[in-house]
């Protein structure tokens, strides 16, 4: 392994986990030639002909599909912390006596901190997804043996359609499906809403187990997972607990500071004119970026305004807002509350969207750049308008990217963030880790002001006599420092434990081991 | 002298806080420190400790200093607490500079619609306080700091006043009963404090003691404030040879005896600028409670406003801490405009924007004010005594109310300075 320098001047690996990797290019620079990956033909002379492909247990599951040492194992995350689907699967795989596995979630989150305990004993060899919570010190501390490969959801498809990720055995949590394989997430006990961040794997997965909790007589519809690629069907008590979708990246803040840069956000999509009838926004995770929907969607009424599509993961104030006519669609990434479950399964005008249709950068066109305007968080930001989403200012893994690297395609990018957390700046010289590139990076929106990117001198005249706070981001970086005084850089350890990968598949950026002092 | 003194707070809910412990020990400074920021600010943050314990003469001592993410001059207040617990004789006082923003001069005659309270001893709600706008923030000493924890807050009140840009608030403490409270003076006049709060204020000697303190500590006389060169005559508010304005008073009446004597308490001092009422403290001593319709309280409020404005001071009404009820608080605010008071307490951000659009005069009043003045000018243009509106005659006192609802339609942005002359250019 040799570390060269990116196009961002950042110090990248050449290779990880034994592949080869390109260091990123530059924006729409790396255009790979090629064919998709695609799993062998299959015929269903070798599936039963009743459809009944049942099978008792976890561990019969994987035995039936052939698991080995050494193969890629996929789970999703549409339970977010409440995934209960993960820990149980590998629990068999240790009873199985495997070693060598590498996890490729499409989140993890910390309900997987049992996994620790397999990753010690060496089952499971390295994670390929994002890493926080004791995932992620495990990771940013230099035990894991493999090296983290962090993906946006759109290059998490992109990953293996390309082939960069051959998916051995994907594992798919299902709170609806028929012994064929045919599955949703939007009946049930369990309903979570959308199962499509399993759909790549579904589609290019050597073998595919569906395991559900609710197990229905064919057709199970709508068929969000077809049967057509699903090889068994399991049967589990529980396969996850959607109460747990909600957490505190997806709900509604309510600290009066993240209020008021909500509030502030919908401003500036009101002033510049962005809000206009049939214009489009995408609300992210994040307190804050959910929460400028609740103060947009006011403004949308006053002004008799009617947007045509929303891009989120949806809560129950932008169901509200398609329920009131402000908005004629929803596309639906992923559901962050029962009423969005409800919302998706009852409306038909509430679409779930898979990463394919919504992120993937090697397709033919994909919806995050036909959105007006896109708000996303951050962990910091630097004066060049560069981003991290996935490491703490200390160098430690704290974030996964989601679907943060795909939506700064948007025509407007707005970042909604606190000028500084307790005494932590967040915005910086150099971020610690880049996850964005600044040039497309549009509007940092905090307490303190709002900053425009100067590549873009017509948002900077569309707000010029609008009232707005704005201001260079020279000139707010001083103000928090001057609060918290300029930061030493953290201490980092020389080894890479995890890269960054870009949209196109290029690594963006390097995380390294953090020594204790 | 104890074996050790801690002050500050520690914890997983802390925030932007730090928790000091300090223990005399020959063998130089020990120092351990666990600190959230440890990456970004260890050294900063060792420096900070080790020059402040210099600065103390604390040569030797086991110091431990657990950092939730605190700012500098609320680390060197926990550590000062820390250091004068230890040794209660120490008079010193180890201040952050007083910065340029936090040095700005207030008016007496500015507005005070919202009056943010925020909890003296708690930092990380100080901190953004100022981005909310609220006409001025209250850092307490009163009642929302507990008895054990008075010391370290003032210290922290002081520091925050010396350094948080509260982004043109002005800069309110209530202090603590007296005579307590006059203790704290000594810390607060240097720190370009706009308004004390005199809490259970109700007899005015409490008042004269409160200006005679500030006068002992600015050196000067309380009760003829003397102009400064390009200081606008009528603010009233003067500066010391520092530069350090002297603090204008709010007291505040919380008893039957205080409604009873309130104008006394009002024109107590001719650096009171606004009398304030506090119902919790008043409807205990009235043996009632405090309901939403605030019968049990009308006279009082009649009262402190009538005072107020026969003293020719501002009248302010007390908090509304419902946080949900939004509604109630606008009704409250209308209610208190109403009544003729011109501002309103909060405990929460949110309430703030609620409060000033309460406050604002309608549209309809502000073109029915334009009118009166308008034929008002003409009148006096004309040499008539008499001012009339259409076939209406208008008496001086409503040309006096319209006279104040155009200037306030002015300073809240809702009318250009110049409508006038717009407004005749029009009419050409």
């Amino acid at each position: 392994m040799r570390l060269v320098r990116n196009a961002l001047d950042r110090l990248v690996p050449n290779e990880a986990n034994g592949k080869p990797q390109v260091p990123f290019q530059g924006v729409n620079r790396h255009h790979p030639k090629g064919r998709k990956a695609a799993p062998k033909i299959p015929s269903c002379i070798d599936y039963p002909e009743d459809g009944n492909k049942l099978v008792p247990d976890l561990k019969a599951a994987l035995v039936k599909v052939g698991i080995r040492n050494g193969m890629t194992v996929s789970t999703h995350h549409h339970f977010r912390d409440g995934d209960l689907l993960a820990v149980q699967l590998f629990d068999a795989c240790a009873e199985l006596g495997l070693k060598d596995l590498v996890w490729f979630p499409s989140a993890a989150f910390p309900c997987h901190k049992p996994l620790i305990a397999h990753l010690e004993s060496g089952m499971i060899h390295h994670i390929e997804g994002s890493l926080n919570g004791p995932l992620g010190d495990y990771c940013t501390d230099g035990k894991m043996r493999g090296m983290g490969v962090l993906r946006s959801h759109g290059g998490r498809w992109q990953a293996i359609q390309d082939g960069e990720v051959r998916v051995d055995i994907a594992v798919i949590a299902a709170p609806a499906a028929d012994a064929f394989g045919n599955a949703n997430g939007v009946l049930g006990e369990s309903a979570c809403g959308s199962l499509n961040f399993a759909l790549a794997d579904s589609m290019y997965a050597a073998k595919v187990i569906v395991a559900t909790d609710n197990l229905m007589p064919f057709p199970c519809v709508p068929w969000q997972i077809q049967g057509n690629n699903v090889d068994v069907v399991v049967k589990l008590d529980r396969i996850g607990n959607p109460a747990k979708i909600v957490s505190g990246t997806t709900q509604v803040t309510k600290s009066p500071d993240r209020l008021y840069i909500a509030e502030l956000v919908a401003k500036f999509i009101r002033d510049s004119g962005i809000m206009r009838d049939g214009f489009s926004f995408q609300a992210g995770a994040g307190g804050t970026s959910l929460a400028f929907a609740v103060y947009l969607k006011e403004m949308m009424q006053q002004a008799g305004v009617r947007a045509r599509f929303i891009r989120a993961g949806s809560n129950k104030y932008l169901v509200e807002m398609l329920e009131q006519g402000l908005t004629d669609y929803i596309l639906d990434g992923q559901t962050f509350d029962l009423d969005g479950v409800r919302s998706m399964r009852d409306n038909p005008k509430h679409i779930a969207t898979s990463p394919f249709t919504s992120y993937n950068f090697h397709g033919k066109g994909n919806f995050a750049s036909l959105v007006d305007v896109a708000v996303l968080g951050a962990t910091e930001v630097d004066t060049s308008f560069n981003a991290n989403v996935v490491t703490h200012s200390d160098g430690r893994l704290l974030h996964g990217i989601g679907g943060w690297q795909n939506c700064l395609y948007g025509k407007c990018v707005i970042l909604a963030l606190p000028a500084f957390r307790d005494r932590i700046p967040v915005i910086v010289d150099r971020v610690t880790t880049v996850c964005g590139p600044g040039e497309l990076i549009d509007v940092i929106v905090t307490e303190r002001g709002i900053c425009i990117n100067p590549l873009r001198p017509d948002l900077l005249d569309a707000v010029k006599n609008s009232g707005l706070p704005v201001k260079p981001i020279e000139q707010l970086k001083a103000e928090v420092d001057a609060i918290c005084g300029r930061p030493e850089k953290a201490r980092l350890g020389g080894k890479p434990v995890a890269i960054v990968k870009w949209v196109d598949g290029t690594v963006i950026d390097t995380v390294w081991q953090v020594l204790k002092r | 002298m104890p074996d050790f003194a801690e002050a500050g707070r520690r914890g997983k809910e802390v925030r932007s806080d730090c928790w000091v412990r300090i223990e005399p020990k020959p063998g130089g400074i020990k120092l351990t420190l666990t600190s959230k920021v440890e990456t970004m600010f260890g050294k900063a943050i060792r420096k900070l400790v080790r020059d402040e314990l210099a600065f103390f003469d604390i040569k030797d001592a086991l110091v431990t200093v657990e950092d939730s993410g605190a700012l500098p001059f609320v680390m060197m207040a926990r550590i000062e607490a820390a250091v004068k617990r230890l040794n209660p004789k120490e008079k010193r006082e180890y201040l952050p500079e007083l910065l340029d923003h936090a040095n700005q001069p207030t008016t007496r005659e500015r507005f005070r619609r919202s009056r943010l309270y925020l909890p003296g001893n708690e930092p990380k709600f100080m901190l953004n306080a100022g981005v909310h706008k609220p006409d001025a923030v209250i850092l307490d000493l009163e009642d929302s700091v507990a008895p054990a924890v008075k010391d370290e807050a003032l210290f922290l009140v002081r520091n925050a006043l010396r350094q948080i840009d509260f982004m043109g608030a002005e800069r309110m403490v209530r202090i603590n009963q007296l005579p307590r409270g006059l203790d704290e003076l000594e810390c607060l006049v240097n720190a370009n404090v706009h308004m004390i709060l005199i809490p259970k204020c109700e007899d005015p000697q409490m008042v004269k003691d409160v200006d005679a303190r500030i006068s002992r500590q600015l050196g000067d006389s309380p009760s003829f404030p003397k102009r400064k060169r390009g200081q606008s005559p009528a603010s009233g508010v003067k500066r010391d040879a520092s530069g350090v304005q002297r603090p204008l008073l709010m007291p505040i009446i919380e008893s039957c005896l205080g409604v009873f004597r309130a104008l006394e308490v009002a024109q107590a001092s001719r650096n009171v600028a606004a009398l304030t009422i506090g119902l919790e403290d008043y409807t205990a001593d009235l043996g009632t409670q405090r309901t939403l319709d605030a019968k049990e309280s009308f006279w009082a409020r009649s009262q402190v406003v009538n005072a107020a404005r026969a003293a020719g001071v501002q009248p302010i009404d007390t908090v509304f801490s419902d946080i949900n009820d939004m509604e109630g608080l606008r009704q409250s605010v209308l209610e208190a405009k109403g009544m003729g008071y011109e501002g309103k307490g909060c405990i929460h951000p949110r309430q703030i924007v609620p409060i000033h659009e309460a406050f604002a005069p309608a549209d309809a009043e502000i073109d029915r004010a334009k009118r009166i003045v308008l034929a008002w000018r003409e009148a006096g243009a004309k040499g008539l005594g008499a001012v009339a509106l259409g076939s209406k005659m208008i008496d001086p006192p409503v040309v006096k109310r319209a006279l104040r609802t155009v200037d306030m339609a002015i300073r809240m942005g809702r009318l250009a300075a110049d409508w006038e002359t717009s407004a005749l250019e029009g009419a050409k």
